[in-house]
């Protein structure tokens, strides 16, 4: 009897103690899943923030980049601008550049003889083929009238321009003030008027006026006139000015000496008996 | 080298044209007076282009324009008149004798080189 209450107590003990490892063992487990839980949780914030700092760096980076495409952006419009200003000052070289040698061709030309004839025609050839003149007319001082006579004209008679007095008119005007005129209405007069030229331009040597160029009308295909052309006329007042001067008194000196060669040649011969 | 026989009587022309294509690569310029010294040149030289003026002595640029054009050897050479004779009928006419191009003056430089340049890169054709 004794033995059976020992075994029943034991039996009991044995039951108590398997209980509280029971027990135990759910605690450990519970313990356990909150620990896992945590551990999940902290490694959700670590992913979390590592994320969070990765798209700092990547809007850092984009900032940066566009800072530095609006920088390009506007490296690229100024190359663009100066790009767009260096064109249009080649353009503007250039046409300085074809400028500078018509001016040198028609001053060349102007001083290559000391032919009168032939400085009268480069005179023609320059205001036809550079200024684009049809009809006009070389008038010089004849120092013995002092009247401007005709001395070369292109697409008008020599008969049709009149001797005209210094200070009359618009051409014998510009002959005494030595200042150039240039008409309104470069179109001209529908009917030829030999003191109505649309330009004319006084041939000075220094504020000496020798003579003028009248124009009277424009080639077809020319309405008016441009940088260079004034160019040319300024060069025309000085350099053709100076070459027909120069041709001038060189075709008289010359005829002169031939004058005097002769009258010496007859002294020299021997008288005949 | 491209050869560009420039037929013009006046020789303050002749210059500024000559003076223009000098700033073509390579062409070198041989100058005429007038049609017939035109065809002298021609027999005498390879002419890659010619710059033709109408009114000239012995033998205007027009008559030149069709013995050019009527001539099998020089018959495709490209021919650019220029001249002070600026009407459309002008014009017209001397296209319609074979002129490539025409260009009447006061020549503008830059437009002269780009149409000698436009022919001789055959692009005019």
């Amino acid at each position: 009897m004794d033995k059976e209450v020992s075994y029943s107590n034991k039996a009991d003990e044995f039951i108590q103690m398997f209980k509280k490892g029971e027990e135990f063992t759910k605690e450990l487990l519970k313990e356990n899943e909150k620990l896992r839980y945590r551990v999940a949780q902290l490694e959700e914030s670590m992913a979390q923030s590592v994320d969070e700092a990765r798209t700092k760096l990547y809007e850092d980076r984009i900032r940066l980049l566009e800072t530095e495409l609006n920088s390009f952006k506007e490296k690229f419009t100024q190359v663009e601008m100066e790009n767009k200003d260096f064109a249009s000052k080649y353009l503007e070289v250039e046409e300085e550049n074809n400028n500078l040698a018509n001016l040198y061709v028609a001053s060349y030309q102007l001083h290559s003889t000391l032919d009168f004839s032939e400085v009268l025609r480069i005179v023609v050839e320059i205001v036809i083929n550079l200024i684009g003149a049809e009809k006009f007319a070389i008038l010089l001082i004849d120092d013995k009238t002092n009247e401007l006579i005709a001395v070369a004209t292109e697409g008008i008679p020599p008969a049709d321009t009149p001797r005209v007095k210094i200070g009359e008119g618009i051409i014998g005007k510009v002959t005494k003030e030595g200042e150039s005129y240039f008409a309104e209405d470069l179109g001209g007069m529908e009917t030829f008027n030999a003191f109505e030229p649309i330009v004319c331009i006084p041939l000075k040597i220094k504020e000496h006026v020798i003579g003028v160029i009248s124009i009277y009308k424009l080639l077809t295909q020319k309405s008016g006139f441009s940088n260079v052309d004034y160019e040319l006329f300024n060069l025309l007042a000085g350099h053709a000015a100076t070459a027909v001067f120069s041709s001038r008194l060189y075709t008289q000196s010359e005829r002169k000496l031939t004058t005097i060669q002769s009258f010496l040649d007859l002294l020299k011969e021997k008288p005949k008996r | 080298m491209p050869n560009i026989l420039v037929v013009e009587d006046s020789p303050t022309m002749r210059q500024l044209i000559s003076f223009a294509m000098k700033r073509i690569q390579n062409a070198h310029v041989i100058e005429a007076t007038d049609g017939v010294d035109a065809l002298k040149k021609l027999s005498s030289d390879k002419i890659d282009l010619i710059l033709c003026d109408i009114n000239m002595p012995v033998m205007d640029g027009l008559k030149l324009v069709s013995l050019v054009r009527g001539n099998p050897t020089f018959k495709d050479i490209p021919i650019i008149m220029v001249t002070t004779e600026g009407a459309e009928e002008d014009r017209k006419r001397a296209l319609a004798i074979g002129a490539n191009a025409y260009l009447p003056k006061p020549i503008q430089t830059q437009e002269l080189i780009k149409l000698v340049n436009t022919y001789l890169t055959g692009r005019g054709n």
